[in-house]
């Protein structure tokens, strides 16, 4: 059990998690956080960026991988690189501005360091003064450090930070039928970004903003005062019923759908913390046709095809450890973790390439509405992840309640559907976060070291 | 002298200050065109409303939505309520137009607004798309553009 001051390991930081509670260090301890960016950030695949954000050789985004700052940069060859954002010099960060064009060479601005954009050392000025030194025996002298392994998945791109571990295909699985899903729906079977994300910082753990994603017995609690008060007005304005509804109100009157409706939808999990929520049908399923979609997915895909992508209206998927995406409508959240207690929100939205405009002034009327620091909606999910936050210094309860829908011997090894308004997926996602918090055989050594 | 003199549009910009930050968002409301857009770009110097995401993009109703949620009784991050308050310079008057019945203002702002034990300051440029209807200056337009638009923040809550 944890002590009163706990000093946590790799081997104990794991009690913490039980089949249908978690201990509240998991979102408080800093220790616990510290074990977090250490093993579960770099034994997993985390999203770093899309490759239209870097469609030209020599362009560049700055990010981080859990608390690593890193480069995503398109290397001269066509292949995008993901670099440590460090000179093997003295530190210097390479790169300071979120994106840009590096050209042939990343050049430090400190001591003329340069390097190809795949991290190669290329030059040092006044070498003479490194002959024979040994430096080239060095891990310094070889350049600017890539992370352990890089996917490009359709043009979303992830990384490993460890050198060894969990294949790609292995850790998602079949959860990549979310992304294929959501790409599918370009005609052109191509997505590219659309302007610089929405940034909202939160006062609280990550895990509390991934966790909601599926939570599915808030939303008409939460934000009866921006829904609830939604449906009013509009039902005071008499709107004629033959007269399509203001986009508005399609985005956010479903959030107050009653409970039946999200039990009906029903919650899918994947094996590694992968999961999703509208198995059935889901908030999104009920906007209005954009004129001329439809028959440009039937000419790209034939129309079995085509509507079989479009029926598919899954709601929030969860790629464990910190992304959402809304297949529907071409978002990906990113939650970045800043601290124990701190966590940057990037919210970005996708062009379906060759698809209507309208779909795309939709999606990001959808980021405005719920996901901007200025959103109604938002407001109110914040206030409860920072009341939470507080809330847990109470020492008169140490355990945080994940039990709803709970059975025994859950196996979270098989892929399940389940009724809509379970916490299965939070369990699928401690599940997870036990396995990738433990050492891997690439990181052993490291600890031992410690 | 015909209506509205540049002290008039400038005691407008004023006055519509004055109402935000002592509360009066119902009052505000009818300041405001049927067909008037609250538009607060999320990148610098952004110049499409609609296929990249703004802060905010919002027709009336929506503002009518935001000042009837700011007044409900389950408006969880409202409790306890958050209050606001504007320092304006001497807004610009870029535009009178009486024969198009169109003036434009550009007016620079603090924008501070607090909550609990927090406050934060905003530096923000408002421009005023304004228009005059029966005898009175409405709002036909209002752009707010924050000078750390692509900043990281937390809840902005109220209207700068």
């Amino acid at each position: 059990m944890p002590a009163a001051t706990p000093a946590y390991t790799a081997d104990t930081v794991t009690d913490l998690v039980q089949p249908h509670q978690v201990h509240r260090d998991v979102y408080t301890d800093p220790e616990v956080y510290r074990l977090e960016m250490k093993h579960l950030f770099a034994n997993t695949w985390v999203f770093v960026g899309h490759d239209s954000q870097t469609p030209n050789k020599g362009d560049y985004y700055t990010t981080q991988i859990g608390d690593q700052p890193v480069i995503q940069v398109r290397h001269s060859n066509g292949e995008i690189c993901v670099l440590y954002n460090r000179c093997p010099h003295k530190g210097t960060k390479i790169a300071i501005d979120r994106t840009g064009n590096t050209g042939k060479f990343f050049r430090c601005p400190y001591h003329a360091w340069s390097f190809k954009t795949d991290g190669c050392l290329l030059a040092i000025p006044l070498k003479k003064g490194y002959e024979g030194t040994g430096l080239d025996q060095t891990q310094n002298g070889k350049g600017m450090k890539a992370v352990g392994a890089v996917k490009n998945y359709r043009g979303f791109i992830f990384a490993r930070l460890a050198e060894d571990g969990i294949s790609f295909e292995e850790f998602f699985g079949d959860s990549l039928s979310s992304l294929d899903n959501m790409v599918d729906r370009s005609p052109a079977g191509r997505l590219e970004v659309a302007g610089p994300p929405l940034r909202y910082m939160h006062q609280c753990n990550w895990k509390m903003l991934v966790e909601n994603q599926t939570d599915t017995c808030h939303p008409m609690v939460a934000h009866e005062s921006s829904a609830g008060t939604a449906v009013k007005i509009f039902e005071d304005m008499d709107w004629p019923e033959d007269k399509p509804k203001p986009m508005a109100m399609e985005i956010i009157a479903p959030f107050m759908s009653p409970y039946e409706f999200f039990e009906n939808m029903g919650i899918r999990t994947w094996p590694n913390g992968h999961g999703h929520t509208g198995v059935h049908h889901s908030i999104h399923s009920d906007y209005s046709a954009i004129p001329g979609y439809l028959e440009q997915m039937v000419e790209a895909y034939g129309e079995e095809k085509a509507k079989q992508i479009l029926g598919e209206n899954r709601h929030n998927t969860v790629y464990f450890p910190n992304i959402m995406i809304k297949g529907p409508i071409q978002q990906l959240r990113n939650f970045i973790p800043l601290g124990p207690d701190k966590t940057l929100v990037e919210s970005y939205i996708y062009r379906l390439v060759d698809a209507p405009d309208q779909l795309l002034a939709r999606t990001a009327m959808y980021n405005r509405l719920i996901n901007a620091p200025t959103s109604m909606v938002g407001h109110d999910d914040l206030e409860m992840y920072e009341r939470a936050q507080e809330g847990l210094a109470a020492d008169g309860m140490e355990w945080v309640n994940i039990q709803r829908l709970y059975e025994e011997g859950e196996d979270f090894d098989q892929e399940a559907v389940e009724n809509g308004t379970t916490e299965r997926q939070m369990r699928n996602q401690f599940h997870a976060w036990v396995k990738f918090m433990s050492p891997q055989p690439a990181t052993e050594q490291a600890e031992a070291a410690e | 002298m015909s209506f509205p003199s540049r002290d008039e549009l400038i005691d407008f910009i004023y006055d519509e200050a004055r109402m935000l930050d002592e509360g009066r968002f119902t009052e505000w409301l009818d300041l405001w065109m049927p067909e008037g857009v609250y538009w607060m770009p999320l990148d610098y110097k952004q110049t499409d409303p609609d296929l990249v995401t703004s802060l905010l993009h919002e027709d009336q109703f929506m503002l009518r939505l935001r000042v009837e949620r700011l007044n409900g009784a389950r408006t969880f991050s409202q409790k306890p309520k958050s209050r606001c308050h504007h320092v304006i310079q001497r807004p610009f008057v870029d535009e009178m137009d009486p024969g198009a019945n169109r003036y434009v203002t550009n007016t620079n702002m603090h924008y501070v607004e607090t909550r609990l034990d927090d406050q934060f300051l905003l530096a923000i440029t408002a421009t005023h798309d304004l228009t005059v209807v029966d005898g009175k200056i409405r709002i036909a337009g209002k752009r707010v553009d924050l000078l750390n638009s692509d900043a990281a923040f937390g809840n902005i809550q109220l209207l700068p």
